[in-house]
């Protein structure tokens, strides 16, 4: 098959992670909990 | 006036339990590293995914109290994102995936052997038909017909089946045809898929 050379291309560079995703990331933070426990690490997540 | 308060001391806010001080260090590099995702992969999506495990891997060093790299957070949650992308390209180096764009789709060249659901279903019914059809053939010619199309027998191996010669098979085979299509004909039965 032939190149195709007509990609098209993204309109901007400028390029931010949605909203949705920091507020994922800000209740995933706020979910996890790390308990030190004679040297273990445990991790735990409230959700 | 906003007072811009340094990455290191967000930091130790953030450590501390304060986690508006998270969404700080998110909303002041969300830009720089999510454009370095994507001038990688060139892919929103991905960078939305890439961005997301990055700062997830940011959040558990954080919260285990093993992050030791002070005043280069930046540079450091770069360095993060810079692994996930390598690991991405050898993912899908082992697992290539192919997309299509608007100009151009891979499921336009290439498709599975399946009949669709609908074509399935006339088929069916078609073979139905035919068995029906058969069935109002003589004996004689239906045998040899049964054997050839769904046994897939040779005509010497009808031939030694029916105790009769190859070239009296090929005839009864050969009128069984003639006398569905006089059926199909002669009953206006349409048998297309």
């Amino acid at each position: 098959m032939e190149k195709i050379y007509n990609k098209k291309q993204e309109n901007s560079k400028i390029v931010k992670a949605k909203p949705e995703t920091v507020s994922f990331l800000l209740n995933y933070s706020k979910s996890l909990k790390i308990t030190k426990v004679k040297g273990m690490t445990f991790e735990s997540n409230m959700n | 006036m906003e007072v811009k308060i340094d990455d290191p001391i967000l930091i130790q806010r953030y450590i501390a339990g304060d986690e508006r001080a998270l969404e700080a260090l998110i909303n002041r590099h969300n830009q720089r590293i999510s454009s370095f995702i994507y001038s990688k992969v060139n892919d929103r999506g991905i960078t939305e995914d890439i961005f997301q495990d990055t700062f997830i891997k940011v959040i558990r060093t954080l919260k285990r109290g093993t992050y030791n790299e002070e005043g280069k957070f930046l540079p450091w949650v770069m360095r993060i994102a810079h692994n996930l992308i390598i690991d991405h390209f050898r993912k899908n180096r082992r697992m290539p995936m192919y997309t299509g764009g608007d100009s151009f789709n891979i499921f336009s060249v290439m498709g599975d052997e399946k009949l669709n659901i609908e074509s399935q279903l006339i088929k069916d019914q078609i073979d139905c038909d035919l068995t029906a059809l058969i069935e109002e053939l003589p004996v004689d010619q239906r045998e040899v017909l049964m054997m050839r199309i769904y046994k897939d027998m040779s005509f010497k191996e009808i031939s030694e089946n029916t105790g009769v010669s190859i070239n009296t098979a090929l005839g009864r085979m050969r009128y069984a045809l003639i006398n569905l299509r006089k059926i199909i004909n002669e009953n206006n039965i349409v048998l297309t898929n």
